[in-house]
């Protein structure tokens, strides 16, 4: 139990998948204008990260292992995903219109998220167990929705500050996110690993 | 390697047959008329109908919940089109298009200082009300001209945005742009504008433009059916019908124009209904 809260601890403030790790910053920077839709985008990525890692830790220990085609991992995971992320969009969209409405456009921008397919393989890296694996992408998920939802916060409120023209729009997001990652950097150390 | 192509190849065609038949299962109906709509429209997604892109104005209409005459790029072309696929009848939306209602350039209109901070029209606005005495005139520093999709507003040597009626859509961004709501909407038809947007006195306006609408009263008397004097500016009533031409030689500051003779001096300008330039007179 102790074990599963560290994973959680460590996977969403230590080593964050955004601020700590440096995955998906694609969608970080790209769809954190305003907090509802950072929100959207997170929900979305939770979902799918942990459905993605139930799915891909099956397939490493029943079929990539059993052929010993381990080395096979990264096309295959690949291909896992995106058929997954497809089949979840055509489910949402014809069991629930209104959830489809607020995630519709995220989804096809998960299916290439490199944080998708980082915590897929980092499941296998770390020799997770089964519930492990699933609450290490389940943190991931809400350490990336964290990171995002903070991150779309500071740029409303950047939106209107008197920010320099020159540092207007992608410049000074960037350099909040690394004040960001900065902060989260005090992280460090309070959980080994 | 005669394992991992098939393990691959069997993953590859599990997920392929998966979502074949997902797609068929969870298939959402769309409206075919939605889809002969998106492929009509000319997908530029510039807006100017409202909504974000061609394919949420395609469910728009759809639904029912916008006319099919908004997609004004598209032209009276596209709106047939779309009416024949809903089965209504063709109403032409009256295309508008973009005029600057503003003549006075650097040459003609005074300048209250010398502007040297950024090409910014909405910048300049901020700096005392903008550089030019007139509150209401053309800045000239291009912010339309960077909003314009269809690149068809220019800034003049001196300092005055033009808009080419060829090249111009009625998208209305830079409309939307400019700090001095210098631009207005215009019927495609007409002809015959009121080029000032300033509504000071006579008195005042003759002291720092020299084609400002002074509000003298001579078009309304002359075509009372098709100008009025409001706020001190004269303007054109579009949809009246009377000789909107006659006006335009006794305006004393020459700020009523015709557009059929071109305007202003040295622009690309061309109005709807005149004869095409001859390559020689173009060049």
């Amino acid at each position: 139990m102790l074990e599963l809260l560290v994973i959680l601890v460590s996977a969403v403030f230590v080593n964050n998948f955004v601020l700590a790790r440096f995955l998906g910053i694609c969608p970080f920077l790209g769809v954190s204008k305003k907090v509802e839709t950072a929100l959207g985008m997170g929900m979305a990525v939770i979902f799918v990260m942990t459905v993605a890692s139930v799915v891909t830790w099956f397939l490493q220990y029943f079929i990539l292992i059993p052929f010993g085609i381990e080395y096979l991992q990264t096309i295959a995971f690949i291909l896992v995903i995106a058929a997954l992320v497809q089949l979840v969009e055509m489910v949402i969209q014809k069991t629930s219109p209104v959830l489809y409405q607020s995630l519709g456009i995220f989804l096809p921008l998960i299916t290439t998220n490199c944080a998708v397919l980082g915590v897929a393989v980092l499941n296998i890296q770390k020799d997770y167990t089964f519930l492990q694996a699933v609450v290490f992408s389940m943190s991931a998920g809400i350490g990336f929705t964290l990171a995002m939802v903070l991150f779309a916060g500071l740029r409303e409120r950047i939106d209107l500050s008197p920010v320099p023209q020159s540092f207007r729009g992608t410049a000074i997001a960037l350099v909040t996110a690394g004040l960001l990652s900065l902060a989260f950097m005090g992280f460090a150390g309070l959980v080994k690993g | 390697m005669l394992a991992s192509i098939l393990t691959l190849g069997g993953i590859g065609l599990f997920a392929a047959v998966a979502l074949g038949i997902a797609a068929k299962k969870f298939a959402v109906e769309v409206d075919p008329r939605e889809l002969a709509i998106l492929e009509v429209l000319p997908g530029a997604n510039c807006g100017a109908c409202g909504q974000p892109g061609c394919g949420g104005y395609a469910k728009a209409i759809v639904a029912g919940t916008m006319p099919p005459n908004l997609c004004s790029p598209g032209g009276a072309e596209t709106i047939e089109k779309i009416a024949h696929i809903m089965g209504v009848e063709a109403v032409s939306a009256n295309p508008q298009l973009a005029v600057v209602c503003c003549q006075g350039d650097n040459l003609k209109a005074s300048l209250k200082y010398r502007y040297l901070g950024l090409e910014d029209c909405n910048a300049a606005q901020k700096i005392a009300d903008g550089p030019k005495t007139c509150p209401a005139g053309c800045l000239g520093l291009g912010s339309c001209m960077r909003a314009c999709p269809f690149d068809a507003i220019e800034i003049t040597s001196q300092g005055l945005a033009i808009i080419d009626r060829d090249k111009c859509t009625g998208c209305q961004k830079c409309v939307a742009t400019c700090p001095r709501q210098v631009i207005k909407m215009t019927p495609a038809s007409a002809t015959t504008h009121v080029l000032c947007n300033s509504t000071d006195k006579g008195a005042q306006v003759r002291k720092y433009c020299q084609v400002g609408c002074i509000a003298c009263q001579i078009c309304k008397k002359t075509a009372p059916e098709v100008y009025q004097i409001e706020n001190f500016l004269a303007r054109v009533d579009y949809a009246a019908d009377g000789d909107v031409l006659a006006a335009v030689a006794k305006c004393p500051t020459k700020c009523i124009r015709d557009f059929s003779t071109g305007y202003p001096e040295g622009s690309s300008f061309i109005a709807p209904n005149a004869p095409a330039k001859t390559p020689e007179e173009a060049a």
